[in-house]
């Protein structure tokens, strides 16, 4: 083969596709940077550590067995698979065919039918995930929050999957019966091939064509998808983990603004009338009402969120019939994040307040509220995301900035700071127990 | 035993000592009936040890946990600044304490705020004076005895702490018997986070509830448990399935205290 309109073709279509994806990245970046600073550049080492061991090793994911090990799977095939897609690319962009094969040789052969094992064990991993999902339902993939598209976007991709590796293996098959062919008696295509055995070389050569442009058609279709999916997570996953919390999950962060307002109250000279500094600018809000409130990783832990519900299932109150599920706060995080990137887009680069916010229009108090801050959530998550810190960023602002916590914890806190303990008792009486000795 | 007294920091300092240990009872340890019970059995194990240790007394504090997981930073901060304040005048070097929570907070939120401890739990504690020897227990009343652990989220999840409770367990001699959900998947009891002092929001069962049948399933003769708000949970959670009869939600300061007297 030669360079010709089937390569002039080629190209405009992987640059579409490659422009597309770019924009859409691009705004999901975007989006993600609306979020409040934060560093996490410490311990370097440990972080890629932890990307590897958890991203790249897939260490959460085994705590369920069964999902862990068809999750691998799809992941490895996934990985390796794409190994093929550069040979694609090649010979799409320079009309070659099979580069690689003569200069690989016999490694070639042994790649493809590698390849081809994993195809079909990414097939049989899919046909088991439809069925946890849509036959065994698995109640995790069936609480509240995953009706409608949630649902379906999962199905989607599984399908999609189940497509493309099809392709792949019907692209050998048809090749096995060209003449002549470098692409004969792979494991699996090779045993498929004798259903095309029947068609004339002519025909074969276009099915030949029709697979090979449906495989890769394909693949740049699913990349454009990518951005619109919760399966965007095979990109974030890997920073999502380097950037994790490193620290004790106990450790709640020292909220600074809060600090610097603590120090000067304590502080006997500081000068209860002096005026903010003219250049001060509007104080910052304590605590999370809306999405750009919160700090740009727990932004991103929510376009790193597959929606697996692991968190969920765990969530002592969701256990227990109450309304939080921590998967639904990143998916409500997410949903929220889109709009206020599309206001942006549709007022040329500038939010137009539009009277709603991620609290009570997306999450509610009861939900905020039910949360024993067990870390049972964070600890489930197989790509550490962190629903936590946003159910305490959103604490936060509803105590600090509207003072509305239940009754009872207001008593609480009145008791806490009059007495120093949360009940009513005197101070002067806290070594009263060293009487009864 | 009546006559063991409990130093106070305020105290040592006026005879110009400095103890190894500070003993830090928590609001629930000081206050709470049933807490006090632990607050108790930690202290004379300590006495019995012969460690150098005093409590802050009237001089401590609330950590400002529930107040800060509740989401008021504010009066968090104002009472560990405070509480930081105290330590520091003291010198304090080494914090040992019976609840999780105040474990948790002065080990981890305190140093960000210029208050730096080495903080150990009382579990954490415990196993270090039996393996070192300075303390000493074998089997003991409670020898045999089929004993489940419930682990405290703020010890195990948040600071990875789940053998010194078992090493405790084993040292007893008990029967120790998982819970289906234990360490990192434990199953928390419903108090964190502030819940201990609101009640629930709607749903259809108490979480206290749903972990205490884990544990009655087990068909434990005690629930050990390694934090005074986990022993209320559960122990409501038993009254609530009548069981206070034939099962009791003990701290492992209270067993390790009962296996060794005699």
């Amino acid at each position: 083969m030669s360079f010709g309109i089937e390569n002039f073709l080629f190209l405009i279509a992987l640059g579409v596709a490659v422009f597309f994806f770019s924009k859409n990245v691009g705004k999901i970046r975007r989006n993600i940077l609306l979020g409040k600073d934060l560093d996490r550049n410490d311990n370097k080492p440990k972080r890629w550590g932890n990307m590897l061991r958890v991203a790249f090793g897939q260490s959460k994911m085994v705590v369920r067995p069964v999902a862990g090990f068809f999750h691998i799977l799809i992941y490895v095939g996934f990985v390796l698979i794409n190994i093929e897609v550069l040979e694609i690319l090649i010979d799409g962009i320079f009309g070659t065919h099979r580069v690689l094969a003569a200069p690989l040789g016999g490694l070639y052969t042994g790649a493809i039918n590698f390849f081809e094992v994993l195809a079909l064990l990414v097939i049989i991993s899919c046909v088991v995930f439809l069925w946890r999902r849509n036959i065994a339902r698995v109640s995790r993939f069936h609480k509240p929050e995953m009706k409608g598209w949630a649902t379906k976007d999962g199905n989607y991709i599984l399908i999609i999957e189940i497509i493309l590796m099809f392709a792949l293996l019907g692209m050998n098959a048809v090749e096995h019966n060209i003449e002549g062919s470098v692409a004969a008696g792979f494991a699996i295509s090779g045993t498929l091939a004798p259903i095309l055995s029947g068609f004339s070389q002519e025909s074969l050569m276009i099915m030949e064509r029709v697979f090979w442009w449906g495989h890769i058609l394909g693949i740049l279709a699913f990349l454009n998808y990518l951005p619109f999916s919760k399966h965007f997570h095979i990109i974030l996953a890997f920073p999502n983990t380097w950037y994790a919390k490193l620290e004790p999950k106990g450790k709640f962060p020292n909220n600074e603004t809060v600090t610097k307002e603590v120090k000067m109250m304590m502080d006997p000279n500081a000068d209860p009338y002096a005026a903010p500094a003219e250049d001060a600018g509007e104080p910052e809000r304590f605590g999370a009402k809306d999405v750009v409130d919160l700090n740009w990783v727990q932004l991103m832990n929510a376009y790193s969120c597959t929606e697996c519900g692991r968190c969920t299932a765990e969530c002592p109150a969701n256990q227990t019939g109450k309304k939080l599920s921590p998967r639904k706060i990143m998916m409500d995080v997410r949903d929220r994040l889109e709009v206020v990137g599309k206001n942006i887009d549709h007022n040329q680069g500038k939010f137009i307040d539009d009277g709603k916010s991620l609290l009570d229009d997306h999450i509610t108090r009861e939900e905020l509220w039910a949360c024993t801050t067990c870390n049972a959530c964070t600890e489930a998550c197989p790509v550490e995301i962190d629903p936590l810190s946003i159910i305490m960023s959103m604490r936060q602002f509803l105590v600090m900035e509207e003072s509305s916590a239940a009754q009872e914890l207001n008593l609480m806190m009145t008791n806490v700071e009059n007495n120093g303990a949360p009940w009513q008792f005197a101070q002067a009486d806290r070594a009263n127990w060293t009487e009864e000795m | 035993m009546n006559d063991m007294k409990i130093p106070s920091m305020a105290d040592l300092m006026a005879q110009g000592k400095s103890p190894e240990v500070l003993f830090w009872v928590g609001c629930a340890g000081s206050f709470d009936d049933r807490a006090k019970k632990i607050t108790r059995a930690f202290a004379k194990t300590l006495l019995k040890a012969g460690i150098d240790f005093a409590i802050l007394g009237k001089e401590e504090s609330c950590t400002g946990d529930p107040a800060k997981r509740a989401g008021n930073e504010f009066l968090f901060q104002m009472q560990a600044m405070t509480n930081i304040e105290v330590l520091n005048a003291y010198e304090i070097k080494k914090i040992v304490t019976t609840c999780p929570h105040c474990f948790n907070t002065l080990k981890n939120e305190y140093p960000a705020l210029g208050g730096d401890y080495e903080v150990m739990h009382h579990t954490q504690y415990l196993r270090e004076l039996l393996e070192s020897g300075k303390l000493k227990i074998e089997g003991g009343k409670l020898k045999g005895k089929r004993i489940t652990f419930h682990d405290p989220c703020y010890l195990g999840r948040a600071n990875g702490e789940y053998e010194a409770p078992r090493k405790l367990i084993e040292t007893i001699e008990a029967e120790f018997v998982e819970m289906r959900r234990c360490k990192s998947k434990g199953l928390c009891c419903g108090a964190g986070g502030a819940q201990m002092f609101k009640e629930p929001e709607k749903g259809d069962k108490d979480i206290n509830i749903e972990r205490t049948e884990e544990a009655l399933e087990t068909k434990a003769e005690i629930i050990a448990a390694a934090c005074p708000f986990c022993n209320t949970m559960m122990t409501d959670g038993v009254k609530n399935q009548e069981k206070e009869g034939s099962v009791k939600v003990m701290d492992l300061a209270e067993l390790i205290e009962m296996a060794g007297s005699l």
